[in-house]
């Protein structure tokens, strides 16, 4: 029952790190029709840059703040220079760029900061919370993931739903062309969809670090997660990319504390499968409509 | 398609047929049988002997990395398939080299069955991994399939330490090299097994470019729906180029442990099927002579950066990412600037040099570059074919229209 109940709790929280990469992944699914495959890297390197800041005496939260501050400029960088040059392209390019991304970053994270497991330190304690007589592996920087993950997603649901910003940037993921008719501008909101991606990203690489050793590759396999967890929620709603989130972290939990975790990533592999096979709209996304 | 004809009635019709005729006779005494597979015959043959003479004339050592260079060939061969001339791609080729790899070794340890029948079955297991893997990813985007070969390519090697009973776990599997026959060194020996592996490889995928099934991979890479329309099975022929894909990579990573003696999963890393998808696009992805280019770069490329990280004394860290940090530079630079790589930019001399020997000749104005040669260019080889049945499909469709 414990077994379970832990399960169960880090399943959650793995849950929510998982939904802020698909959350970075949607976004830039949204704007510019692309997976962006350096979601992981982007937000790792950002991450070093922050453990940079810390060692050299900044505090936490000022860190925290900067580190997500740069990762909205380096996703607004990014798309000027590399995404926004290969527009009108096959969309095949634009990701195959985002794959070298993700090589370049890691080889020069690895090259500037060296390729060891360091520890990064975490918000809160990252010991259990003690509830009635048990220690529960559930910790106050948990709770601090759970909350900060809950409240990015719900800034971004009110964003698109509620603000005029937000419907224009419906608006130029609907429809670009008619939407340039209109006077909105189209690039702009393309790369504040990246910018606010790389922000994600940041987050995320800032949440996982103290939960994994924080070496150039810890993001790899959120990433893998990550995307699984886009998949599940439809590529293309904010919202699913919790419930996906919430879903694999589940899975890989249960995988991992009942099978053994060398059998996390087939597992995860075989879940997408299945759901592109039964449902390959996600399980949140409406069937694509082509038109002839 | 057509090449030269189309424009010319924009030329006074004198000058235009006497450019023409000269564009013709010129290259008369060079040009191949335009029959392909007459062609790809002939090509196999001067290859075979090209290799024949370099290997025997060179050390052992170089003998083992021209074996190399032609088994990555075979991968590189069908993953430009896959994304030159189908528009899918794989993050996960190491993953079906791994596949490749550990049947040969089990084969080896369990089964006898020889050489030919390893390597074949090899490549036969890979395919239907290839199937499995493709058959709910290919219904969907490009982004997708590449997704799902990622998720396999960090998967896969863990299930070598799950089951490491079977597969040897960390230290893997050892294989035995073919024995050479009489006073043939075994390297030798193995670098001409490899290359005709590699030759028998390349020919057997130009002509299937070259056949209704490659037609229909590049019609489907243009246009779905027009293909679609056109009576082809959009997802069968996704899955067909994937599984041809796969197999190649199985019979490649087949290949690479016969020569290295051990199979293990610390050999085919994630950087590795990053690197296979740099060298097809650094080569140019859609021809199946700049897959060399490719393959020569992913042999050489770790001995050359050693060597210009110690020339530039960079730190050890640093040098140890130039050659990853490399390849996905290729990445970005490739796609931003020349998305038809070497080959293309070869093609692209040549074409230029053409023009300066037989007079200006007008071709149709080229739609700007993609990773995927644009019709005018894809057909380098039937370019003047005015005169015969252009066999290809007409354009299908803009790719540049649909972007989203």
């Amino acid at each position: 029952m414990q077994l379970f109940v832990n399960v169960l709790l880090s399943g959650v929280v793995q849950g929510m790190a998982f939904a802020v990469v698909a959350l970075g992944l949607v976004l830039i699914s949204r704007a510019t029709g692309i997976v962006n495959f350096a979601q992981g890297a982007m937000g790792m390197f950002t991450t070093f840059i922050a453990f940079s800041l810390l060692t050299n005496g900044l505090g936490y939260w000022p860190a925290f703040a900067a580190t997500l501050a740069i990762g909205f400029a380096f996703g607004a960088v990014v798309e000027r220079t590399l995404i926004r040059p290969l527009q009108g392209k096959p969309a095949l390019n634009s990701v195959i760029v985002t794959i070298g991304l993700l090589v370049v970053l890691e080889g020069l994270a690895g090259s500037i900061w060296g390729n060891v497991a360091r520890g990064f330190p975490a918000a809160f304690s990252q010991r259990g919370l003690v509830i009635g007589t048990t220690r529960v592996a559930f910790s106050q920087f948990d709770v601090f993931i759970v909350c900060a993950v809950a409240l990015l997603v719900a800034a971004v649901v009110a964003l698109f739903r509620w603000t005029d910003l937000g419907l224009r940037m419906r608006a130029a993921a609907f429809s670009p062309e008619v939407s340039r008719l209109l006077g909105v501008r189209v690039g702009r909101l393309f790369t504040l969809g990246w910018a606010l991606a790389c922000a994600a990203g940041s987050l995320a690489g800032l949440i996982v670090a103290p939960l994994s050793s924080f070496s150039p590759y810890y993001m790899d396999l959120y990433l893998v997660y990550g995307f699984t967890a886009a998949v599940l929620g439809g590529l293309l709603s904010p919202a699913g990319a919790v419930v996906g989130g919430l879903a694999t972290g589940l899975a890989i939990a249960f995988v991992g504390g009942y099978l053994g975790s060398d059998l996390q990533p087939i597992a995860a592999l075989a879940l997408l499968l299945l759901v592109l096979t039964l449902r390959p709209q996600g399980l949140f996304g409406t069937a694509e409509i082509r038109r002839v | 398609m057509t090449g030269a004809s189309p424009r010319t009635g924009a030329d006074t019709p004198t000058t235009g047929a006497v450019r023409r005729a000269r564009l013709r006779s010129l290259p008369s005494t060079i040009r191949l049988p335009r029959q392909p597979l007459v062609r790809h015959l002939i090509l196999f043959v001067l290859g075979a002997g090209f290799f024949y003479l370099v290997t025997v004339n060179v050390s052992a050592y170089n003998d083992y990395q021209i074996g190399e260079i032609a088994v990555y060939a075979v991968v590189l061969g069908g993953l430009s398939l896959l994304t030159g001339h189908n528009g899918q791609f794989s993050l996960g080729h190491g993953a079906f080299m791994i596949i490749g790899a550990y049947t040969l070794a089990l084969l080896q340890l369990h089964a006898h069955v020889g050489l030919v029948g390893e390597l074949v079955l090899a490549s036969l297991i890979a395919a239907l991994a290839g199937i499995v893997v493709g058959v709910p990813a290919a219904r969907l985007n490009a982004p997708y399939l590449a997704g799902v070969t990622l998720m396999l390519a960090l998967g896969l090697p863990q299930l070598s330490a799950k089951y490491g009973s079977v597969f040897g776990g960390e230290q893997g599997l050892t294989t035995t090299p073919p024995i050479a026959p009489g006073s043939v060194s075994s390297e030798e020996w193995l670098a001409w097994i490899e290359i005709l592996c590699a030759l028998v490889v390349i020919v057997l995928l130009a002509n299937l470019v070259r056949s209704r099934f490659g037609r229909a991979f590049r019609a489907v890479r243009d246009d779905e729906v027009a293909a679609a329309i056109s009576g082809i099975h959009v997802a069968r022929t996704k899955v067909l180029a994937f599984a041809v894909s796969a197999g190649c990579a199985g019979l490649g990573g087949a290949l690479l442990v016969l020569s290295t003696g051990v199979v293990n999963v610390g050999e085919f890393p994630l950087s590795l099927s990053i690197a296979l998808l740099a060298a097809m696009v650094l080569g140019g992805a859609s021809s199946l002579v700049g897959i060399w280019w490719g393959a020569i770069a992913l042999v050489y490329m770790p001995t050359w950066s050693t060597s210009l990280s110690q020339h530039l004394s960079l730190g050890t860290s640093a040098a140890a990412y130039l050659s990853d940090t490399f390849f996905g530079a290729i990445l970005i630079i490739a796609m931003l600037v020349a998305p038809t790589g070497i080959q293309g930019g070869l093609r692209w001399i040549g074409r230029q040099s053409w023009r300066a020997l037989a007079g200006s000749v007008p071709r149709p104005a080229t739609a700007g570059p993609s990773l995927a040669p644009s019709s005018g260019e894809r057909d380098g080889a039937h370019e003047n074919a005015t005169d015969t049945t252009s066999q290809d499909l007409p354009n299908l469709g803009d790719r540049e229209r649909r972007q989203r």
